[in-house]
């Protein structure tokens, strides 16, 4: 009888957790490998307009982005509601955008600076204005590979 | 005899890896960019001539957008949604009407020679347009291209413009160049 005793008590056996480090570095490896670098805050208020033709932009080290759009409502104490334009973390005047591109230019490997592509993700509710004023600076810098930054959507609104 | 070297523990492991994937879930981005690519004109070089070629009526597509995003197309009113069935029919001009544009012959790879029609869009916003409106224009001109262009594609080679290889691309892209040029923009809605 005492041989069947042990059997029955202790309940259910543990699970190993030995694997879940390597299930946990699996996904880790995965983030680490299809993210990339968030690089800047944005601080202006951004509702990208929607397009059916979109296309996706192929290296992401060729992109330099011109930000445009109402400042965020926690900021517009500060720099009113009036659209701006915001160049890696600070706000920018149009007459900066020269120097953004040349700084962005000499960052580049020699080789690929015809490459250069100007992201420019602006909010649907800003006026052209703004942004007829930065297109027309790019031109004079010379960057005129230009991207609208826009949502994929089905059907236009 | 060998010493038993006791084993490290290592269910800590677990956690350290949960730290680092909760840093990387929260310092990066997964969103691709992407969006509708354009070329804008290189400026005018000072004192360079200015190039007034005169261009025939017909062959131009003039869609225009004011400050109240009120869309003007060929001098009528249109809504929208009907852009990209107007310009498609103004970029093939397929019975040959008066008002639309005017063919020529081209010697085109895969096509030998053709009557190309020779139209281009030409867009003018106002200052006070709004960005919107703007790309969905864009956006209609754009996908009324591409539609013109997978058309031929499908009755000329069987098959999507997207599924074709390159040179036989480039011969529908001679085809159907896509040309839209924006004017100078103007200011009049104030702002």
């Amino acid at each position: 009888m005492a041989k069947f005793g042990r059997k029955g008590k202790g309940g259910v056996p543990e699970i190993s957790t030995a694997s879940l480090p390597d299930i946990i570095f699996m996904l880790l490896f995965f983030f680490m490998v299809t993210t990339t670098m968030r690089e800047t805050t944005i601080m202006v208020q951004q509702k990208l307009p929607g397009a059916t033709e979109v296309k996706k932009m192929e290296r992401k080290s060729l992109v330099s982005t011109i930000s445009m759009g109402s400042p965020k409502i926690a900021l517009q104490g500060m720099y009113g509601s009036e659209p701006r334009i915001q160049l890696n973390d600070a706000f920018a005047k149009v007459s900066d955008i020269r120097d953004y591109i040349t700084a962005e230019r000499e960052n580049m490997d020699e080789r690929e600076r015809p490459l250069m592509t100007v992201s420019l993700k602006v909010d649907t509710k800003t006026q052209m204005g703004i942004v007829i004023d930065v297109k027309q600076e790019l031109r004079k810098a010379s960057a005129l590979k230009i991207n609208y930054s826009t949502r994929k959507v089905e059907t236009i609104e | 005899m060998a010493r038993k070297v006791s084993e490290i523990n290592a269910s800590s492991v677990a956690d350290i890896a949960f730290l680092l994937l909760i840093f990387f879930l929260v310092a990066t981005t997964m969103d691709v960019d992407s969006g509708l690519s354009r070329k804008l004109p290189p400026m005018p070089e000072p004192g360079a001539e200015q190039d007034n070629k005169q261009i025939k009526e017909r062959n131009i597509f003039v869609v225009l957008i004011n400050a109240n995003d009120q869309l003007m197309v060929e001098g009528k009113q249109m809504d929208v949604h009907n852009l990209r069935k107007e310009t498609k029919e103004f970029i093939v001009n397929p019975s040959d009407k008066e008002n639309l544009p005017e063919k020529e012959l081209r010697e085109i790879d895969y096509f030998n020679e053709v009557m190309v029609p020779k139209g281009i869009v030409s867009l003018m916003n106002d200052r006070g347009t709004s960005y919107g409106l703007y790309i969905t224009v864009q956006n209609e001109l754009i996908a009324a291209y591409n539609e013109v262009r997978d058309e031929l594609a499908m009755t000329k080679f069987g098959k999507h413009f997207e599924g074709l290889p390159e040179d036989k691309q480039d011969a529908i892209k001679a085809f159907y160049p896509q040309i839209i040029s924006e004017a100078e923009p103007k200011n009049i809605g104030g702002n």
